[in-house]
Order: structure tokens, then C-alpha cells, then sequence
């Protein structure tokens, strides 16, 4: 129970709320790093996974990105990235992107290939082109798992995130890294709450997100047809 | 001269001359990380199993399962074994029980997503040859739902091989040892071998399980064909 009382203080001590190695601060790194990953994930993941669904070719690599960013330890990659760019922001973010592409580029090509064949045909059918099929029928209808696929990333990269401390970066790690090292157990206690705080926070957030993004029809359709849960790789890697 | 000085100094991807000298070494962290790994993954399966048979017999502990275990599935493992670090201490138990949290939420859901696949027709037709519901459980359902057990032990088995590296940061970490270890010494060898070492351990357990299900399912392979 101690501890608990000891972490309760420090969180109330003004102390950590501000300056360098406040709380403020380090949720902003903490952030900073995790949005700026995401974004790039998404940026290079997407139309890989949406050009591989549309296109239906190569299925196997987009399973096989998947399998295998789960099987590459995240430390590692952390890790290597450190050995090759050396100290700063780069090399955390560099292992934040890769962990953040595999489960987006998954999760797109699925949501891309489980557009029903029908309505495919009944697009080309009303004289749709191949890109505004693509843009107007096809990406609305895929656009929940490609969110749930987001989500993942999201969450995966925002709990790595926290080990960028082990190579000096900033972000919430740091009060579990620090107080690990200094053997300050209520400090430790408290940056895993923050972290796990975070983590939670981000994966309300985003279904929320989720859920407004999600067309009016599709959801309609979801309710009448209680479709099954179409989650592919639901797994985590750290 | 100089030349030579500064090939000295600049670090190859693999030493040989070191791995040759340190092989008991990686040996070690190649156990360590089996023996966490099997008992994330058998603790895992000894535990969901009952849990999963509850939830599917009783259908409202269903959502109050599955929601608490998502919730536990949101924290990142770094984070649990933190909180649990004043309790438990630098030790297995702390390692043990994120990852046994883990894989009970993956398999919890496989079991039931197999369970839930069984044909009614399957279950009226063993009813009627008069099974009991226990011996129909045991039987005819569980044994129909392996597929899909399989498939979230694959799951489980391959993303517990890469979260057990993190354990360094509490003194274990099995592979992740020697990652941690090419982290402070900035030396590359064992963070290479290491790395290498857990990806190829990750596919071949993965081939292992897929083999054992070939096995413990061989109706599937008849219907393949």
C-alpha cells in the first residue's frame, strides 16, 4: 500500500508538473514521437495495402510483411536503428515506422479484398473508372479496418515509444527508465501508470475517431448484417 | 597504419572470433528465452482453456471476459512489468505475468471464435447419438474448434518470443539479453546474433505448431484435397 501512497504524492508534487522532466513535457515528447510515426507509417503503409487489396496481386507479401514485422523484435529494431543513426529522435522514430507499417499495410489489403465482388461489379456495371471505383466505392466501404489497423499501429507505437528511453530519447519512458536505474520505485510506478494511461487513451480515442469516420451507410449495414468481427492481426508486438 | 587503426576501431556487424569464444553464452540466452516462452505460452493455454469453456457454457460472463481482458491487452507489457517490479521484484514472476495476461486474451478469443464455429447440425447429430453435454464438449466441439486454437497459439507463441526480449530492462530477456548487451557496449556481434537468433526462433515455432496442427487435425488435410 505504500507505494501507492508514494506514487499518489508524486503525482501531486507540483514538482513534476513542470519544467524538463515534468509531466508536460514529457507527454509532449512522448506524443511527438508517436503521432510523427504513425503519420509516416501511414503515409508509406496505405497505398501499399490498398494498391496490393485493389489490384488483388501479391497477397502473400502483404501476409508476409505482416508475419514478419510480428517475429522482429521491436527492442531490436530499436536497437539497430540506434547502432546505425546514433543518438537523437531519428533512429527512435526509424523503429517506430517499421513497427507501425506491417499491422496498416495487413489490415488495409484485407479490408480491400473483403469488398464484396458484387458491388465491384455493379461499380464497373454503372460505368464507374478504376480510380473512382477505387476512391468512391471501394475505400469507403474498407475504411473500418483500415482504421482498426491504424488503431493497432497506434497503440503498439505508443507503448514502443517508451523504450526510445533505453536509448536516450524522451517521452514518459524515461521516468521507467530513470527510475529503474535509480532504483526509485514510486517514479517507476508512476511512469508505467502514465504510460498505460496513454496506451488506453489512445485506443478510446481512436476508435471514437473510428466511428466517425465510418460512412453512415456502412454502419448501417454493419447493424442489419451484425457482421462478424473482422480483425486479422489483432496481435501485438511489445 | 593509420588505416588499420581505424578499420580496428570500427565495429563489423559480426565478430566471429567473439561468437566462436561466446557460444555458451547466446546458448544460455537461447534457453532462457525457450523456457519463458513456454511457460508464457503453457500458462497461457492452462488458463484461458477453463475460462473459454466457462464463456462459452455460460454466455454472460462472455463480454465481462473478453472486456477485461482487452483492457489488460492495451497496457504495454514495459508498462506491467514496471507496476509489477515493487511486488514481485527482478524476477520471473514479474516477466511471467504480462505475458501469461497476454496470451490468455489471444486464446481466450480463439477458443471461443471455435467453439462458436461447430455446425449445429454437428452438435443436434451427437446429441442425438447421445452424448452428454461434458463428454460432447470434450469430444465432438473442442475438437472441431483446434483449428482455430491453433491458430492463436501461433499468434501467441510468435508475439511472446518478441515481447521476451524487453525483459532485459528487468534482468532477464533471454535473447534480449544479448541485444541489451550490444546496447551498452555499443557492440554489434550479439546484438546481430541475437536479433537473427529470435526471428528464426519466432518462424520455426510457428512451422513447429503449424506442423503439430497437420497432426492433431487430420481431417482438415482430407478436406483440402
Amino acid at each position: 500500500m505504500s507505494i501507492l501512497t508514494d506514487v499518489w504524492r508524486w503525482f501531486a508534487n507540483l514538482d513534476h508538473w513542470s519544467g524538463s522532466d515534468g509531466i508536460p513535457v514529457r507527454l509532449q515528447e512522448h506524443l511527438h514521437l508517436s503521432i510523427e510515426s504513425v503519420l509516416i507509417g501511414a503515409l508509406i503503409a496505405l497505398p501499399i495495402g490498398i494498391a496490393l487489396g485493389h489490384f488483388g496481386r501479391f497477397g502473400n507479401l502483404a501476409i508476409n510483411i505482416s508475419n514478419v514485422g510480428r517475429a522482429l523484435p521491436s527492442f531490436a529494431i530499436l536497437v539497430i536503428a540506434f547502432q546505425i543513426f546514433g543518438l537523437g529522435d531519428l533512429p527512435i522514430v526509424i523503429a517506430l515506422v517499421a513497427l507501425a507499417i506491417p499491422p496498416m499495410v495487413t489490415n488495409t489489403y484485407v479490408a480491400m479484398r473483403e469488398v464484396d465482388p458484387d458491388v465491384r461489379d455493379a461499380a464497373r456495371g454503372m460505368g464507374y473508372r478504376q480510380l473512382a471505383q477505387l476512391l468512391r466505392i471501394e475505400l469507403p466501404l474498407a475504411v473500418p479496418l483500415i482504421m482498426a489497423g491504424i488503431r493497432l499501429s497506434a497503440v503498439q507505437v505508443v507503448a514502443t515509444a517508451t523504450l526510445g528511453a533505453l536509448i536516450a530519447g524522451g517521452g514518459f519512458g524515461r521516468y521507467i527508465i530513470d527510475g529503474l536505474a535509480q532504483q526509485d520505485y514510486t517514479k517507476l510506478v508512476a511512469g508505467a501508470l502514465l504510460v498505460a494511461a496513454l496506451a488506453f487513451s489512445t485506443e478510446i480515442s481512436l476508435s471514437m475517431l473510428e466511428r466517425i469516420l465510418v460512412p453512415r451507410g456502412i454502419r448501417l449495414l454493419k447493424q442489419g448484417a451484425s457482421a462478424g468481427q473482422g480483425n486479422p492481426s489483432h496481435a501485438r508486438s511489445i | 597504419m593509420a588505416y588499420h587503426v581505424f578499420l580496428a576501431y570500427i565495429d563489423p556487424w559480426i565478430n566471429w572470433d567473439w561468437l566462436s569464444t561466446h557460444i555458451p553464452l547466446v546458448v544460455a540466452a537461447l534457453e532462457q528465452h525457450l523456457e519463458l516462452t513456454a511457460i508464457a505460452v503453457g500458462g497461457g493455454l492452462a488458463i484461458s482453456l477453463p475460462l473459454a469453456l466457462i464463456a462459452h457454457r455460460r454466455p454472460r460472463f462472455r463480454l465481462p471476459l473478453l472486456t477485461t481482458a482487452g483492457i489488460f491487452y492495451t497496457i504495454p507489457s514495459i508498462a506491467l512489468f514496471a507496476l509489477l517490479i515493487p511486488y514481485t521484484g527482478l524476477t520471473g514472476t514479474t516477466a511471467e505475468i504480462p505475458l501469461i495476461g497476454y496470451n490468455v486474451l489471444i486464446l481466450v478469443r480463439n477458443i471461443l471464435v471455435g467453439l462458436d464455429a461447430v455446425p449445429p447440425e454437428v452438435r443436434d447429430a451427437a446429441d442425438g447419438m447421445g452424448y452428454r453435454p461434458t463428454a460432447r464438449l470434450l469430444r465432438i466441439e473442442l475438437p472441431l474448434a483446434l483449428p482455430s486454437i491453433f491458430a492463436g497459439l501461433r499468434v501467441a507463441t510468435v508475439s511472446t518470443i518478441g515481447i521476451i526480449t524487453i525483459t532485459a530492462v528487468i534482468g532477464l530477456g533471454g535473447l534480449g539479453q544479448l541485444i541489451y548487451k550490444g546496447l551498452i557496449e555499443n557492440f554489434h556481434t550479439p546484438l546481430v546474433v541475437a536479433t537473427v537468433l529470435s526471428v528464426v526462433l519466432a518462424f520455426v515455432a510457428d512451422i513447429g505448431l503449424a506442423g503439430a496442427q497437420r497432426i492433431a487435425v487430420p481431417w482438415a488435410r482430407a478436406e483440402s484435397r
